[in-house]
């Protein structure tokens, strides 16, 4: 194997794959807060649900902990997506007929406890040791480490590159324009008949499902998750992502993950590389700053919220 | 207008709650010590904004307001009342979650400390249901006896002007006749009363003088008593047609 | 099940109690759930820690413990700086940030930008304290008997004391005084409040002082039971949260009804299930609260 050339490719394909993997919990988050504007602090949670579960059915039997029903990986997907909407849903359903702020106090919950769950029930998570041996897709390959990570860019974009055209459609569909109109102007859309309390809670699912499934290919990619995998900071980046793309656009969703992504990897390299050690933990504090910082700065600087996708409605509006 | 010097002056007024649209758009007014203006004219003429906007709580584009001779228009509305220049809303105008006698002495807040005291016990003599009210969560009262409350309220630091949002909104025809006597005798303690009204009969019946704005703008203004007769005024202010200023 | 989960719960019911009334009333006031309380909690405490240094630098002698108590001179001196600072910090954030947005932006991005403040904020202290844990006092105290077979430690019944103290002084301030007064009735009706001529703007200052003084002195007897650590304040938002909610937004007492509560409820939770999971009971509760009576205790329909 020649390194000068193996070891750049496998690199960049393992960089992209996290890429996307953040790109698709991102454009989760863009169905909820950037077409609907509903705020989801707790992101965490429903892409720690999603991973666990199909964890939990696609691993071989393992003594001490429930599940590991050796199911194919397809089916654990499908798994992820449905546990990760359905909590959404619960969580909708209880908080989206009262105010804004009980959705994001909730979903904070939710991350608070799901992250409890993943540390203490070891019968069912494993505990701190989490979940080894989730089997990975192209497992064959992973003799030639470039090639297995090609291989899984490959399937990560075409899952990106659907959802991605399935949201877009969806967004000019009766339902997206639905949305958008309940977004816009909530008691319009009430005097037609509209529901906006479903409506949202549908938005809200569909979303938490796209960060379930995201959540499990992620899992399916590394082969072994474990609850130190899913801290606030992953919140706290996808919001990032979400705002540096541009809220309610899902090219800027998929860019702005890349970006940050990006900054995020290249930031912890230096730090890796160039800090001492003993200022390490000092160094990746800052990163946190950084991000606190430009999430605060960015609401103000931008004052209508971080909707900023008005050119986008009107051109949606223009082509119909 | 009276021969007398006006203490509250409003000239061009244009306000509204977004720079682009006024909806108060060059109306004047003016009121003496111990006189009754009535602000009349069709739903969304701007009234209700005009006494907003002088009380401080719309923002206010162009014109002037002068009160006692000072320049009052961008004065903050929480000093307002201090100078002596109070406000009663139409609607949720007492604190309903206070109790009467905190309503009251929330208001006795701006009054130096020790003359708290006497105000608010000048105020009871002055409302005697409230007094027997006082321990009553605001919100349990008749709404009789919350418009009486929250006049008893803007009363209580001995302001020199009143302005009233709609004072008989609500109320049984008794209830108004009563707040309407209540208005008059405060008049005759010198206090200048501004009354903004949908019960245009009432209010001319009571005011000394009236102005009739229509799309934020005086339409009409005189004595109340030549309004009243005026034929045209009364077919289209007083038979409760609406007009071409309703938008 | 023993008796001395009173004592345990009672403690932390009057911790998250100092803090939920400062959520309660901004949230009530200022229309919107501050997610940075959670670090003025934090920052009372490392604040505590800072200045008592310095204090005991100067003053030879000052941090030993008082009596039975752990709890040195220096600390407590330095508590009321604390206070103070951390007063001033909810301020400075008010001014530089949610000032700026009031009246002009959706309250949900308020909420977002209260967010990335206490991400700012956590990664702060961390950045300058690290997130090793700190103690502001390395004498181990041990719980002697109080009656009814219940033990607690000396520390744990002053502070228990304080925080009494602390939540009776607050609950006159708001019902006996002129601010008081004003304060409930900016929450009720911001334009009424003008009118009547209340400063609204003086009034949230004084509400955001108030908040971050009791924030910070629920870090500092947290960091006096426990230990302090970045993390301290943003765990305990959850409870706060849970606490506010289930006393009905807006209410002093139903804020301290509600943390009694949750406090009692996570004693029993270490009790049956074991320490680890303590913060669900919070969550369980605020959904209860929200599925079945989201106006809480002593709410009023919003």
């Amino acid at each position: 194997m020649t390194f000068d050339l193996i070891g750049p490719i496998a690199y960049a394909s393992f960089f992209l794959v996290l890429a996307l993997v953040n790109a698709l919990v991102c454009l989760g988050l863009n169905v909820q807060w950037g077409q609907t504007g509903l705020f989801n602090v707790g992101v965490v949670g429903f892409v720690a649900i999603g991973a666990y579960a199909s964890a939990l059915l696609t691993t071989p039997p393992s003594q001490g902990r429930l599940g590991g029903f050796a199911l194919p990986i397809l089916v654990g997907w499908l798994a992820a997506m449905v546990a990760s909407g359905a909590v959404s849903a619960f969580v909708g359903a209880v908080t989206l007929r009262l105010r804004a702020d009980y959705l994001a106090i909730t979903t904070f919950g939710v991350a608070v406890v799901v992250q409890l769950v993943a540390l203490n029930a070891q019968g069912l998570t494993g505990g701190a040791f989490g979940v080894a041996f989730i089997p990975r897709p192209f497992d064959s390959l992973a003799s030639t480490p470039a090639l297995y990570d090609l291989a899984n860019l490959a399937l990560i974009a075409i899952v990106v590159v659907v959802v991605y055209v399935a949201l877009e459609r969806l967004a000019r569909s009766p339902w997206g324009r639905v949305l958008r109109a309940i977004r816009e102007d909530e008691r319009a859309a009430m005097a037609l008949g509209k529901n906006p309390v479903r409506y949202r809670l549908q938005a809200f699912a569909l979303g938490g499902a796209l960060m379930g499934l995201a959540g499990a290919i992620g899992a399916h990619f590394i082969g072994f998750i474990a609850p130190e995998n899913y801290t606030s900071s992953l919140t706290f980046q996808v919001w990032a992502m979400l705002i540096v793309g541009g809220s309610g656009n899902n090219l800027g969703a998929i860019i702005g993950a890349g970006l940050v992504w990006a900054l995020w990897s290249a930031s912890g390299l230096i730090i890796a590389d160039l800090v001492p050690a003993s200022f390490e933990a000092r160094a990746a504090a800052l990163r946190i700053i950084a991000i606190g910082v430009l999430l605060a700065t960015m609401i103000v600087v931008r004052p209508r919220g971080l909707i900023g996708e008005k050119a986008m409605v009107s051109r949606h509006l223009d082509k119909e | 207008m009276s021969g007398r010097t006006p203490l509250l002056i409003v000239d061009k007024l244009v306000a509204g709650y977004e720079p682009d649209l006024p909806i108060v758009n060059g109306a004047s007014i003016n009121v003496a010590a111990s006189e009754i203006i009535a602000v009349l004219g069709p739903n969304g003429a701007g009234k209700s904004t005009l006494i907003k906007a002088i009380a401080g709580l719309v923002p206010i584009s162009g014109g002037s307001v002068t009160f006692a001779g000072h320049d009052v228009t961008l004065t903050p509305a929480h000093r307002l009342i201090g100078a002596g220049l109070a406000f009663t809303p139409q609607t949720e105008n007492v604190f309903a979650s206070l109790s009467v006698a905190d309503n009251l002495k929330l208001a006795a807040g701006v009054l130096p400390k020790t003359h708290r005291a006497d105000r608010i016990a000048a105020a009871y003599e002055t409302f005697p249901d409230l007094a027997r009210q006082r321990g009553l969560t605001a919100g349990r009262l008749s709404g009789g006896q919350r418009q009486m409350l929250a006049i008893a309220r803007s009363l209580l630091v001995g302001p020199r002007a009143l302005m009233l949002d709609e004072p008989s909104a609500g109320l049984s025809p008794k209830l108004v006749e009563m707040i309407f006597a209540t208005l008059a005798d405060i008049r005759q303690s010198g206090v200048a009363i501004v009354l903004v009204e949908q019960n245009t009969r009432a209010a001319l019946a009571l005011a000394d003088r009236a102005y009739i704005l229509v799309q934020g703008r005086n339409r009409h203004e005189g004595p109340a008593r030549a309004l009243t007769s005026d034929p045209m005024v009364a077919a289209l202010y007083l038979g409760g047609v609406e007009t071409e200023g309703a938008p | 099940m023993t008796p001395q989960v009173l004592v345990d719960g009672l403690m932390s019911g009057a911790l998250i109690g100092l803090g939920a009334i400062g959520v309660t009333l901004t949230y009530s006031i200022l229309g919107f759930a501050n997610f940075a309380h959670g670090e003025f909690i934090s920052f009372g405490a490392y604040a505590t820690l800072l200045v008592a240094s310095g204090i005991s630098a100067l003053i030879v002698g000052s941090d030993q413990g008082i009596g039975a108590l752990s709890i040195s001179p220096a600390v407590i001196g330095a508590s009321f700086i604390a206070m103070a600072l951390t007063a001033g910090l909810a301020l400075a954030l008010d001014k530089i940030l949610f000032s700026r947005l009031r009246g002009k932006s959706a309250a949900i991005s308020i909420v977002m930008a209260s967010f990335g403040a206490s991400m700012a904020i956590r990664a702060s202290l961390e950045f300058a304290f690290t997130s090793r844990p700190a103690y502001f006092s390395r004498d181990l105290e041990i719980a002697r008997p109080i009656g009814f077979s219940l033990r607690a430690t000396p520390d744990q019944i002053a502070l228990l004391a304080v925080a009494a103290a602390l939540l009776i002084g607050v609950h006159l301030l708001l019902t006996r005084t002129q601010i008081g007064r004003a304060m409930r009735a900016v929450s009720e009706n911001p334009a009424l409040a003008r009118v009547a001529g209340v400063d609204v703007d003086a009034t949230i200052r004084f509400v955001w002082a108030i908040g971050g003084a009791l924030a910070s002195a629920s870090g500092v007897m947290l960091g006096l039971l426990v230990q302090i650590r970045p993390f301290m304040g943003f765990d305990l938002l959850l409870p706060l949260f849970a606490a506010a909610i289930l006393g009905g937004i807006g209410s002093a007492p139903g804020a301290f009804a509600g943390a009694l509560i949750i406090g009692l409820g996570e004693a029993i939770t270490v009790q049956l299930a074991g320490s680890e999971w303590r913060a669900a009971f919070a969550f369980l509760v605020l959904i209860v609260v929200l599925v079945v009576r989201p106006t809480g205790l002593a709410g009023r329909p919003t």
